[in-house]
Parts: C-alpha cells; structure tokens; sequence
C-alpha cells in the first residue's frame, strides 16, 4: 500500500473544514500523513497526503462531494514520496522588512545561491493597511555550511531587509 | 557491558515515572557502564534516562561534550536522584530523542538551571548548567517523570521567542 496522493484543498475560510474533510477521508478508509493546514488571507488551505488502498478515482469521488459542500477547489497528485523522508534542518533563517515587492526573491536567490535547502518556509504580511511589514521564517539544510550563508547576508542588510542566520543544533536526548 | 535497548515512542512505559534509586552497588555501577555505552552508541546523543531503556529509576547520564559544534559543559555528568533547584531563563531550542525516532520539534526550556543530584556512590552534589547542557538536562529530567518533548513541543509558527545562540 504505497500509493500515495498529494491532495490540495483550497477555499474560503469557515469553521469545521478540516473536520469535514478528514471525517470523509476516514469513511472511504483513507490514510493521513504529513500536511500543513492554515489560513492565508481569509482562505483556508490544506495540502496534505493522502493513503487510499484504492485507486485515485475513489480518493476523488470521496472530496468532490464534500469539497462541493464546503465551496472548495480540490486538486489530487499522485506522488512518489513517502513517510519517514525526514530531512534534520540545521539552519534557521528570520527575516523581517517593511513590506515591497521582492523580499522572498531576493533572499531566497541569495541563499539558494549559497547553497540552502529551504524545507519549511512560513511568511506572513502584518502592520496595518498603510505600513505594511513582511515576516518570513526560514528552516533549511545547509549544504555547504553556514560560511556562505554568512557571506550571502551583507547585501540583504544593505538592501534594508533584516535577516538573522542562526545554527539548528538539534539536541538528541 | 552491554548496548541496552531503547524504548521508542509510542511504547506506554515511557509514561511511567521512575522511583528514586535507593541501593548504591555494583549492580547500580554495572547498569551505569551500559548505560553510558548505550548513550555513545545513539548517533549523536548528549543525554539519556534509565526509563528509557526500561528500567525505572531515577538516573540520568548527560555528555555535552560530544556536540559536533562546542558547547559550554561539564563532560559526562552521572545524576542519580536528581532534583531541579533553581532555574532561569527562557529559550526555544530544536529537540530530538532516541525514544523518538524520525522527528525533532521545538522546545522550550530553562536557560540554565541548578539541579541537586547523588553520584554513583550516593554522594551528594550539585550541578550548575546553561545553555545547551541545561537543555540536555532538562530533557532527560522529563523521561523521570514520564514525559518526552512531545509533550513540550511548541508550534514552529508561533516562535515567540527568539533562540538563544550559544558559542
């Protein structure tokens, strides 16, 4: 049973989303793995993995239905991935601006360049209407080292974003 | 000598809280040398409790001196009966445990604390740690009690406070 989908839930925001929707997969003996399920600008979003010892035409008719209900757009990928792909960040990365086009591009070129891996990324636009500040939180693999990290941080300060790099040390205990 | 068996989540023992070790003998020192073995043979491992390799006293070994990266430590620090008197400071950190295969979440912790403890010929004495030592500490002062950092972790959204970095 490794069949694996990528399952995509989009729409506006209301209470009991997640509940309606997992209660459906659970039903149709659908599986759960990793996901991330939040709200973004009013809308909620979930992109999950879904195991169904079915085919995908099964996991389909089991969210259209409840999708419909819930005025949500649905999308199902089949995926090769699987559980226990773990990758141990060991950088963080916190940045911090008033808000302008081209933040993320900047720093995430700069980095990439550098050799980061980004695995988990969360962003988040606050302020008020009128003075807008952009929050980005950054988890990754280093793969050449913090050293070109470093290097790559100076034209992002000039640039007037904040950015603090910061070593993941895990403690195994 | 030997490299014990490490009980791994969700295995209800680890919920079970350890009792204070009361006979200080070879038997204690024999399941000491196994323990300490059975922490170096964990990839990476500052830190492990006697529960979680099944046996419930209240014992813990930290070894801060092994991190790939320096950190402020007392070396291998043996805790018998330990007890946390004082501690400050408040810091988010990255944990991971051997009970706990396959995930790491944040945590936070004391900065540093003062833990009342015996060695391993009942002696008592007393440890002053900071930084990432007291982290190590903390951690496996859980297992005694019957918690992981499972039971801590915080939410990678809402890090409200920022990480301390330690040199």
């Amino acid at each position: 049973m490794q069949n694996w989908f990528m399952v995509t839930l989009v729409g506006r925001d209301q209470p009991g989303i997640v509940a309606q929707v997992t209660a459906a997969l659970f039903a149709a003996g659908g599986h759960l793995g990793e996901a991330s399920m939040l709200r973004l600008g009013g809308n909620f979003t979930i992109m999950m993995m879904v195991q169904l010892p079915a085919d995908g035409e099964r996991l389909r008719q089991t969210l259209t239905a409840v999708a419909e209900q819930l005025q949500l757009r649905l999308h199902i990928d089949p995926i090769e991935g699987a559980l226990h792909q773990h990758l141990q960040p060991d950088v963080q990365i916190r940045v911090h601006s008033a808000d302008r086009a081209g933040i993320v591009a900047q720093v995430t070129a700069a980095f990439a360049e550098a050799g980061l891996h980004i695995l988990d990324l969360t962003s988040d636009v606050a302020g008020s209407r009128d003075k807008p500040f952009y929050i980005m939180q950054i988890e990754g693999y280093a793969e050449r080292g913090m050293e070109p990290l470093q290097a790559a941080l100076a034209p992002l300060l000039a640039a007037g974003i904040e950015v603090r790099l910061e070593p993941l040390d895990t403690l195994i205990g | 000598m030997a490299i014990l068996e490490i009980l791994t989540y969700p295995d209800e023992r680890l919920k079970q809280v350890s009792e204070p070790v009361t006979q200080f003998d070879q038997a204690l020192a024999d399941f000491l040398v196994d323990l300490t073995e059975t922490m170096e043979a964990g990839p990476g491992g500052v830190g492990i409790a006697a529960p979680q390799v099944g046996c419930w006293q209240r014992i813990v070994i930290i070894d801060c001196s092994r991190t790939r990266k320096p950190v402020p430590n007392h070396g291998r620090q043996i805790l018998i009966n330990p007890e946390l008197t004082h501690w400050e400071g408040m810091a988010v950190g990255r944990e991971g445990c051997m009970s706990v295969p396959d995930y790491t979440g944040n945590v936070i912790r004391a900065t540093a604390v003062t833990v009342q403890a015996q060695d391993r010929w009942g002696e008592p004495f007393k440890l002053d740690c900071e930084g990432y030592e007291a982290r190590a500490l903390q951690h496996e002062l859980d297992h005694l009690d019957g918690m992981l950092f499972l039971d801590r972790v915080v939410s990678r959204r809402s890090d409200l406070f920022r990480r301390k970095v330690y040199r």
